[in-house]
């Protein structure tokens, strides 16, 4: 009940906030106002019921929260699908194999003939998956705030452009070296900002964005300045000629690969002493460097393998586009990189691959609604804090096997 | 009842004083740990103790003095200004007063991390799932476990450690503290907040650690049962200074130490 009057109060309080807006209009032809009531009862019917059904959600989560309290057996607490997969080896097989095998279809159940739209989406879509996974060493797991992150990217993709124009290196011979420069230039950021914590290791990665984006922009004899650099070839196919679609198709099945070896390598450092001593860091940084874990070292590791996975993506971005110019690398992107972290819950491997799934696609598909895309988009992210603050997937346990004295310890309870 | 100083000595401060801003913290104080000891350091709140052990591990750079260790079987080193996990590498971990854990890794998790300094697996070996990589993780692994074991948190190994009891989280810290092998295990008040089971559960595994893995303990703790039953010496600070030392009877009965500290609770 207590419940109907808020609503009730916030409903009036909507209707009287709004006159102005909803009710009251002048209509400067006839120089008259006009008054139009029916409007305000709406926005009072529509606020009352928002609100209803806003506090009956909440408080049916308190009552659930209230439930599981009380329960005097966490064990039978009700495990999130994630730690099931997590938990269940068979079913986690079964369900990479299935998006795998449709990863691998995608293409060519989406693509007919001259209309390969959707496989280009998809492409930018698996290169931001890249990149959110390798930002997620950096913040996900070892907690170090990058607001700059999309400059590795700039970094690995100018590497490809420069080297493909200048010195005529091709496309697989400067993939792993894109990665290298990114690497280098994650060690050349982390060592100044070593001592740095929090809003001042944010000012200092943002500005290492800007000076990136500056230096583009303005020395045109070696970059190209705004224009940018043109013609990047595409990654080559054993010197065959391809077409548009087989391109695209052939960029595809690069980039998925790479998502690949990017969960491969992220997921056996995660789960190695390298993963433990970032996260370590991350809860803290005062406890693990008295435990013996080497901070400096562990902080340089966690920024330069961050970048090195921009680098490399960086070059198939460059190749995929044909042409490059600053505009690519704004603080928009590193913004959208971090949400990507935090969305999918910090440090979580497929939480991370799904909001980059949806952070590229949902914008993309959301074309149809035209301007209000931006609307709903900003709507399902605040909803998202609301509800999940601390990203779709958290709170993951990792079990580990040990053997001991009277046997396997999981079986004892 | 003589101290037992005829071991080897494994510490040696000498002068430690730490400035802050005005504030001189720790006034020149000197402290000897022999093996297989455990000495305590006591003192009224705010003496300076903490500030001590964190001079003495590198968390601060001591304003002046020597700190010294050494370590069996190893080379004498002096360490004051050298990193914290320099010094923890060379064998002396610590516990926190407040409890410093890592609140989102598992209580496993928790106690691999002080394997670290003693792993070293690169992250090439952990790229390519090395063979050396799949046997220290497993080494880690049991090894981390058997220390869960040792202060009685085996069956909470899968927990998140936030979720602990308050004493449990200090054992676990215990436990962390050991696994990166230190010949001294320097504990900051790890009674606080415990109930008196809890506190004689923690004498027992004290006593324990100090037998079974032959390791040197210095103690804080405010907890004079506790320190009296178990410690072979005791130091004794206030103000930052040093007002005595000598056996759990001697400090017993100093009235420099009854005016200063103990007051009543020698009396009783
Ligand atoms: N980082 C610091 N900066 C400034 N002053 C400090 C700092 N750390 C400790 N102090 C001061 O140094 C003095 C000694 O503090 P310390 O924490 O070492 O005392 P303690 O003996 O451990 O006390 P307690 O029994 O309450 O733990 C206190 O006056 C404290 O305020
Ligand atoms: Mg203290």
């Amino acid at each position: 009940m207590a419940n109907m009057k808020r609503s009730l109060g916030i409903g009036l309080w909507f209707m009287f906030l709004t006159l102005p807006l909803m009710v009251v209009r002048v209509n400067t032809i006839n120089q008259e106002i006009e008054w139009r009531w029916s409007n305000m009862i709406w926005v009072g019917i529509c606020a009352f019921a928002i609100a209803w059904l806003w506090q009956f959600s909440i408080n049916r989560r308190a009552n659930q929260r209230a439930h599981v309290a009380a329960d005097a057996h966490p064990e039978v607490e009700k495990l999130s699908f994630a730690q099931r997969l997590a938990d269940d080896p068979v079913l986690s097989k079964r369900v990479l194999l299935v998006a795998a095998a449709a990863a691998v279809v995608f293409p060519w159940l989406v693509s007919t003939g001259q209309n390969f739209y959707h496989v280009n989406v998809m492409v930018s879509a698996l290169i931001f998956v890249v990149l959110g996974l390798g930002l997620n060493i950096t913040v996900g797991l070892a907690g170090l705030l990058d607001l700059g992150y999309i400059a590795f990217f700039a970094v690995g993709a100018y590497t490809y452009a420069l080297l493909s124009k200048n010195f005529d290196l091709g496309f697989w011979t400067c993939l792993p070296l894109g990665g290298l420069m990114g690497m280098l230039f994650g060690i050349v950021l982390g060592f100044p900002i070593l001592r740095l914590r929090g809003d001042y290791l944010a000012i200092v990665t943002l500005g290492f964005a800007s000076i990136t984006k500056i230096v583009l922009e303005n020395w045109d004899t070696v970059f190209g300045g705004a224009a940018g650099i043109a013609n990047i070839p595409r990654p080559e196919f054993f010197g065959m000629a391809l077409d548009g679609r087989q391109k695209s198709v052939y960029t595809y099945y690069i980039v998925l690969a790479l998502v690949a070896l990017t969960i491969l390598v992220t997921n056996r450092l995660k789960n190695s002493r390298i993963g433990r001593a970032w996260m370590a860091l991350r809860e803290d940084e005062i406890a693990c460097v008295a435990m013996g874990v080497d901070m400096a070292r562990t902080k340089l590791s966690a920024y330069a393998l961050g970048a090195f996975w921009a680098g490399l993506v960086g070059v198939i971005f460059a190749a995929h586009n044909n042409f490059i110019n600053p505009d690519s690398f704004t603080f928009m992107d590193s913004a959208m990189i971090l949400a990507m972290v935090v969305l999918g819950g910090m440090g979580s491997i497929l939480g991370v691959i799904i909001a980059a799934l949806a952070l590229k696609l949902l914008p993309e598909y959301l074309r149809a609604f035209a301007e209000y895309r931006m609307l709903v988009f900003g709507g399902v992210m605040v909803l998202m804090m609301i509800f999940r603050p601390q990203g779709l997937i958290n709170n993951m346990r990792r079990k580990y096997e040990c053997d001991t004295v009277e046997g396997n310890h999981d079986g004892e309870k | 009842m003589m101290a037992k100083s005829n071991g080897k000595k494994l510490l040696e401060v000498s002068g430690l004083t730490m400035d802050f801003g005005g504030l001189r913290a720790v006034d020149s104080v000197g402290l000897d740990i022999f093996e297989g000891e455990i000495v305590a350091l006591i003192g009224p709140n705010g003496a300076g103790k903490t500030t001590f052990f964190n001079c003495v591990t590198g968390i601060y750079e001591p304003t002046a003095g020597e700190v010294l260790i050494h370590p069996p079987g190893g080379t004498s080193k002096r360490i004051n200004g050298m990193k914290p996990n320099s010094i923890t590498t060379l064998g002396m971990a610590r516990t926190f007063q407040n409890i410093r854990l890592f609140p989102a890794m598992t209580v496993l998790e928790n106690v691999m991390i002080g394997r670290h300094c003693r792993t070293s697996t690169t992250i090439l070996d952990a790229i390519l799932s090395s063979r050396k990589a799949a046997r220290e993780e497993k080494e880690t692994i049991d090894k981390s476990y058997r220390l869960l074991e040792k202060v009685g948190l085996a069956n909470e190994a899968d927990e998140f450690s936030r979720n602990l009891s308050y004493g449990a989280q200090r054992r676990l810290e215990i436990a962390r503290a050991m696994a990166t092998d230190p010949f001294l295990l320097l504990l900051d008040e790890p009674a606080a907040g415990m109930n008196p089971q809890e506190t004689h559960d923690l004498d027992e595994l004290i006593v324990r650690i100090r037998k079974e893995d032959k390791l040197a303990i210095l103690l804080i703790e405010h907890d004079m049962k506790l320190v009296m039953s178990i410690s072979d010496r005791i130091y004794v600070m206030e103000y930052g200074k040093e007002i005595a030392q000598g056996t759990p009877r001697e400090i017993k009965e100093n009235p420099r130490v009854i005016e200063a500290y103990l007051g009543e609770e020698a009396h009783a």
